[in-house]
């Protein structure tokens, strides 16, 4: 039982996304679990296992759906959260603590419409150390590793610009991209300066919208109407609650180790990968991220982007919604790469790559402090 | 405004003297940052309180163009993160030096200095003064 396989059954988004002032947090949450509950061909009476992330959190969401779950799981570590949540459901349904699970994504990020307000804890490590020194939430802390990796590793201002001209491409080809219009390295760095050295088009959006995934056993996979997405390499991990104490500027520690976990589990190795998501908040983490997962070796990333390998026909499509960058970026952006990495696997995404067999997500959460990685199939392992 | 912790008082109160006090492992040598009652490298719980030499080097940072709350004055500032020559690492401010990318150069040496806020005494970095041969 232990090696079970299992399936995602349904996965589906909120029916828009972007700026949605009409729509709360919850209300985005319970629609987004409609449409993905509906995707699987199930009902609400169906799920007996719930995830997501405080607030509204699970008991909020599964009493808003009418669930009473056997299982609950509010594993709230960032961005990143629902691909752990997707490694914890599997993990519940080989133990047979649930059958069917729901992972719920919402978030009135932009319009903030019952949103919880944002504050920082000043007796916290990071509110002692961190925050007195001018801090204002990513924008100026996630950024921060990147100027010692360009003195390491020659990374130039124009091939980090190349990471948001890449997938505007792919953005381009998707009409439910906020921004779609193609750009050059040029707009980028003309673009306004928000924390030097990243531009205002190196940032993500800041949107409303919400996701939701069914998650069950492989052996059920007929009794779904769209084709299974199975999940067969999960990988998980922490690294640091404040960006100072990141391990190493110029590498992501924790992509490293959930990329290896999922990697040794799925059995495969990166010229296996068709597809790729890597959680773009900023232009910086493809880069930390191609690397960690071993794509590249270090400091090769930049050029790999700037050469055209990660755009449309490129050798590696990567982030093909147009990624935080472009398609959608609610704050917890990691459901949005899940959902992604479902459709190229069932064949349904807007710019859809030929045929994959396996799309890796990696997922970061807060700056450089939580990762998870998900190896979704479209065979079982 | 930072509010200490009983583990993170002796930081501040070092700070309140002109001092940077952090931690070390009585066990394994090893100094570490931010305060906690735990040595990171070795688990041991006999650890100590030293006064750092508040020599650094300018391990990275970005200059922030969107103020946060109480900074609006300010212009453009440097968010940066420093290297203690003790080893540990920690986020900072940078004063007497314009936050410009052509003034502020990764691996140049900084040394501690203290700036009032209300009532907390905060360790900032300031280029090190250098030295002229004799």
């Amino acid at each position: 039982m232990s090696n079970a396989g299992v399936i995602i059954a349904g996965a589906a988004e909120t029916d828009e996304i972007g700026r949605l002032p009409n729509k709360s947090t919850l209300g985005l949450h319970i629609e987004a679990a409609r449409n993905a509950v509906a995707d699987a061909g199930l009902t609400m009476k169906d799920i007996d296992g719930i995830a997501t992330v405080s607030a509204p959190g699970p008991v909020q969401v599964a009493h808003a759906l009418g669930i009473y779950p056997d299982w609950v799981d509010g594993t709230g570590v960032g961005g990143t959260s629902f691909l752990l949540h997707v490694r914890h459901a599997a993990a519940a349904i080989r133990a047979g603590y649930a059958k069917t699970v729901l992972i719920t994504h919402g978030e009135s990020g932009r319009s903030r419409v019952g949103a919880p307000p944002f504050r920082g804890d000043p007796s916290s490590p990071a509110g002692q150390f961190e925050a007195p020194y001018g801090t204002l939430g990513p924008t100026t802390t996630f950024t921060i590793p990147l100027l010692r990796y360009m003195k390491s590793y020659g990374l130039t201002p124009e091939q980090l610009a190349y990471v948001a001209v890449a997938q505007r491409q792919w953005a381009a080809k998707n009409p439910r991209a906020m921004f779609r219009d193609i750009i050059t390295v040029s707009d980028v760095l003309s673009s306004r300066l928000v924390a030097y050295p990243f531009h205002l088009l190196e940032c993500c959006l800041v949107t409303d919208g919400g996701g939701a995934l069914v998650v069950t056993s492989a052996d059920r996979a007929a009794d779904f109407p769209k084709p299974p997405v199975h999940v067969i390499g999960t990988g998980e991990a922490s690294e640091t609650p404040m960006i100072s104490q990141m391990l190493d500027f110029t590498e992501s520690q924790m992509f490293r180790q959930a990329g290896q976990r999922a990697f040794a589990e799925a059995g495969i190795t990166t010229a296996d990968v068709d597809h790729l998501m890597i959680y773009d908040a900023f232009a910086h983490v493809p880069i930390y991220g191609l690397e960690a997962l071993g794509f590249v070796k270090k400091g090769e990333a930049g050029p790999f982007i700037a050469e055209g390998n990660t755009e449309p026909g490129g050798s590696l499509p990567l982030n093909t919604n147009g990624g935080g960058l472009s398609y959608t970026h609610t704050g917890m952006y990691g459901m949005f790469a899940i959902q992604e990495g479902v459709r190229q696997i069932r064949g349904e995404a807007a710019a859809q790559v030929s045929n994959p067999s396996i799309s890796v997500v990696l997922g970061n959460g807060g700056m450089f402090a939580t990762c998870g990685v998900l190896v979704l199939g479209k065979n079982p392992r | 405004m930072p509010v200490p912790t009983p583990e993170t008082q002796p930081y501040w109160d070092g700070a309140a003297a002109g001092e940077l006090r952090i931690q070390r492992c009585v066990d394994c040598g090893e100094p570490y940052f931010y305060p906690r009652p735990l040595c990171p490298s070795c688990g041991s719980s006999n650890v100590e309180w030293f006064t750092a030499s508040g020599d650094a080097t300018l391990y990275s940072y970005v200059i922030n163009h969107r103020p946060a709350p109480g900074f609006e004055e300010e212009g453009p500032y440097a968010i940066a993160v420093v290297q203690l020559a003790e080893g540990p690492r920690m986020m900072t401010s940078l004063v007497g030096v314009p936050a410009t990318p052509e003034a502020l150069v990764l691996d140049m040496p900084l040394r501690v200095t203290f700036e009032q806020r209300g009532d907390i005494s905060l360790p900032v970095f300031t280029p090190a003064p250098v030295e002229v041969a004799q």
